[in-house]
């Protein structure tokens, strides 16, 4: 059991170790390459990368419970636009510009509503139908697209409010509101996953969703659940960007849903479900971000960054695989 | 014993499927404090007899009583409600989560907003394996415990409530013989309790051992309800299958060839060690052990899905390096797995495609599979094993388990093999089919195929071989011919004793 346990251990503290391998690697690399002359690993350039990394990873920590639970989300990218786009033109609605200042929360409100209901709809097409939620998602990932370009055609939503943006650069001990969304996120649903009867049951339909039935869960409201959850979670993170930059486009959270299931799979979530955790995908998250800034800050383009990632995740899940091997004895395939 | 009220009874209960009589007016009752086995062949109606009680059917007529009171079960969370708890066949966990949540899936204990109540949940939890006096804690994840223990924490959940009735649906399948008398205490515990127990097995020694009232299920019929101290096998088997069964030690011989296959000091890892054997063409050799004693690995060994880390492989003599299955089956060895549906059978498939599996890249006719080939080789060997189908499109899922058997048999007769490995050849195979395929066996070594049986059943083991390689942790203890074994020397060498050895 003792090894078990450091087996354990090692999974779950494996992307840490990664990250702690990525600083140390690029504030060496950086030294001899950099193209500017800052440091790495300076303390600003640590939370400007946390700020960096909330809009995927608010997401991410909500496609983890997804995943768990057995599911997939393709659409939170249009979901993440539509949420922005209905925020941004709901503050130029005449009746909403009349509350003044107070036009911001009911906007947000629209907008997390939106999400809370394209989640909504996900959640009961799974339930409902049993269809995979791979096939339900990768069809409303299209229709909200859609919906999105239905809204302003190609334009991009622009309104520029000045309160928000003050409220989207202030920062609170050290923290910026991005950083602290996400980590609030991250905290509440650790608690949701790690405390509650329905995190706990999410595992255990992700893991074996016979006995989770035979045991007498409610599979479809557990799934109604996530997916509101993650549509919410979505339509958060666009909300929060959009908050700073005050404009959007349609185009605007495009392959999210992918970079969310790749720091999510990075983390060490299973696809299949049942075995993941909220902490490790924060790691995920920030590794991904690391990578991309390092690369960057070492002067390798964009081009570079996703090639690199993608071997990485590759390797990753290929050392997960041998950790899990029982030695050479085990079957061939 | 009349006076006692039934704690279950059910009363001509008929659950149709479109085209099927699943259920024909079953009735019978359970007793406080009793064991009362539930048999019938598969496909009798067992399964879905259990699936009515359980709340996941419902049925068509018909009535349910708890302590004879009517009910309506809806939903299993009801039926163990009322204290009518079932043990699954097919371990029903989640490995990933720790024994406790298992043990209380689906009801774990609350604190406000929806947390769960940890504190509690390990207490209760701990409370009841101590009564079953297992090695483990509340704490320990599933995945971590071997199928036995798994097994038992199936079992704790039924002392989760205060159960009326225990429904155990052939809970032995997996268990080694130390294991199942721990089973059998906690049964012997509920019976002393007062709780009704229905026990479904397939086997005979164990039912005769510790139930009181035999209950028999034929085409979805109420058969007839025995009392086990008043009956015997014959009996019983006669009103299963309607005919008398052959559970006789092989006796008929045939002539032996040369060695097909040789094993000398092979090893793998930890799994096995220094294991030798023979067999002949012509020759049934048996192997038999406790599950986990490496007889499946040696198996998958030879048929190349296993390096061997030493010793050597020789085929009508000659050494061979067998690097993977594909290699195994161009030098003539084919192996009938274990687990007949995982890893035998594509369910999906129809009868035709799944035998022709192995050989399909040399079934084509230009660039295309020839379907005329195909359907050759399917009636080929429809007929000489008796297949019953209506038809090659028929889906082999829908088979019964003596017919499924018999479509991954004859797909590696197709292959011509000289050495054929059959690994627990009737495992979930009813009584009837069960001979059928002992028959076949037989047949197949006459025809001069030299056949190695895994089994861990006893009986079969017996029954169908020539010579008999008794196995214990990894390593050959003794080696039987049919002649001298007896089931005493048996179980000493299966157990690690060492008895007394023949040079």
């Amino acid at each position: 059991m003792n090894t078990q346990n450091r087996k354990d251990l090692l999974k779950q503290g494996a992307i840490w170790g990664f990250i702690v391998l990525e600083l140390a690697f690029f504030s060496i690399a950086g030294s001899f390459l950099s193209v500017t002359e800052t440091a790495f690993l300076s303390l600003d350039n640590m939370l400007l990368l946390l700020q960096q990394s909330a809009p995927i990873g608010i997401i991410a920590l909500g496609m983890t419970i997804v995943m768990i639970n057995g599911n997939i989300d393709l659409s939170v990218g249009a979901t993440f636009a539509l949420a922005a786009i209905v925020m941004l033109d709901s503050l130029t609605w005449p009746f909403m510009q009349a509350l003044g200042d107070w036009a911001i929360p009911l906007s947000w409100f629209f907008a997390l509503m939106t999400g809370v209901v394209l989640g909504a709809v996900n959640g009961l097409i799974v339930w409902k139908t049993g269809v995979d939620a791979f096939i339900v998602t990768l069809g409303s990932m299209l229709g909200f697209r859609g919906l999105v370009f239905m809204y302003n055609g190609e334009q991009p939503t622009s309104h520029l409010n000045w309160t928000l943006v003050d409220f989207a650069e202030a920062q609170f001990l050290g923290l910026s509101t991005a950083s602290w969304f996400l980590l609030g996120v991250a905290l509440i649903l650790w608690l949701l996953m790690t405390r509650t009867v329905h995190g706990r049951n999410a595992y255990a339909i992700g893991n074996n969703r016979d006995a989770a039935v035979n045991a007498g869960i409610r599979v479809g409201p557990h799934f109604l659940l996530n997916f509101i959850l993650i549509g919410f979670l979505a339509a958060l993170s666009g909300v929060v960007f959009s908050a700073g930059t005050g404009s959007v486009n349609p185009n605007d959270g495009m392959l999210y849903e992918l970079w969310a299931i790749t720091a999510v799979v990075l983390g060490g979530t299973k696809l299949a479900g049942g075995y993941g955790s909220i902490v490790s995908t924060l790691g995920g998250v920030i590794a991904i971000q690391l990578l991309r800034k390092g690369l960057g800050h070492i002067g390798a383009g964009t081009e570079v960054v996703n090639l690199v990632i993608g071997l990485i995740l590759i390797v990753v899940l290929f050392l997960d695989r041998q950790l899990n091997r029982k030695g050479k004895e085990e079957l061939k395939i | 014993m009349t006076d006692q009220t039934p704690v279950l009874r059910l009363e001509g209960v008929v659950k149709t499927f479109p085209g099927v009589r699943a259920l024909d007016g079953v009735s019978f009752d359970l007793r406080p404090g009793e064991v009362h086995a539930l048999m019938g062949e598969n496909g009798a109606g067992k399964s879905t007899l259990m699936k009515v009680l359980g709340g996941i059917y419902d049925p068509n007529e018909g009535q349910i009583y708890v302590a004879e009171e009517p009910v309506t079960i809806a939903s299993p969370m009801q039926a163990k409600a009322r204290g009518v708890v079932f043990i699954h066949q097919e371990l029903s966990l989640a490995d990933e989560l720790t024994v406790a949540e298992n043990i209380w899936l689906g009801e774990l204990p609350l604190k406000s907003f929806g947390r769960v109540d940890w504190n509690k949940l390990y207490a209760d939890t701990d409370a009841i394996l101590e009564t079953l006096n297992v090695g483990f804690d509340a704490r320990t994840r599933v995945g971590d415990l071997s199928i036995a223990n798994q097994q038992m924490v199936e079992i704790a959940r039924a002392l989760t409530v205060d159960p009326r009735a225990v429904i155990f649906d052939e809970p032995t399948a997996s268990l080694t013989d130390a294991e199942k008398v721990v089973l059998f205490e906690v049964i012997a515990d509920l019976q002393s309790k007062g709780v009704g127990i229905i026990y479904i097995s397939h086997r005979m020694e164990e039912i005769f051992k510790i139930t009181d009232r035999i209950s028999v299920l034929r085409d979805g019929q109420y058969r007839g309800t025995l009392n086990t101290a008043e009956t015997n096998e014959e009996e019983v088997t006669q009103l299963m299958i309607g005919r008398k069964l052959d559970l006789s030690r092989n006796e008929s011989h045939h002539e032996l060839g040369d060695v097909a296959l040789e094993v000398r000091d092979l090893s793998c890892g930890e799994l096995f060690k220094d294991v030798n054997f023979q067999v002949r063409r012509g020759e049934v050799v048996g192997f038999y052990g406790l599950v986990g004693a490496g007889r499946t690995e040696i198996a998958e060994t030879i048929f190349g899905l296993r390096d061997p880390s030493a010793g050597q492989i020789l085929l009508n003599g000659e050494e061979v390096r067998i690097h993977s299955s594909m290699d195994a089956i161009a030098r003539g060895i084919s192996l009938v797995p274990e687990d007949r549906k995982g890893q035998g059978l594509v369910l999906g498939m129809n009868c035709r495609d799944n035998m022709t599996l192995p050989q399909v890249d040399d079934l084509t006719a230009g660039p295309f599979v020839s379907d005329g080939a195909e359907v050759a080789i399917f009636d080929q060997y429809r007929d000489k094993l008796d297949i019953r189908t209506p038809g090659w499109r028929q889906t082999v899922g829908n088979l019964s388990g003596g017919n499924q058997q018999k479509i991954v048999i004859g797909k590696w007769l197709s292959m011509h093999p000289e050495v054929l490995i059959v690994d627990e050849p009737t495992r979930g195979i009813d009584v009837g089919s069960k001979s059928e395929i002992h028959n076949l066996i037989r047949d197949l070594a006459a025809q001069g195929y030299a056949v190695i049986v895994i089994s861990s059943e006893m009986p079969e083991v017996l029954h169908v071989s020539d010579r008999i390689v008794a196995m214990f942790s990894g390593k050959v203890m003794r080696t039987f011919t049919s002649e001298e074994v007896t089931e005493d020397s048996l179980i000493q060498a299966i157990s690690g004793l060492e008895g007394d050895k023949v040079a």
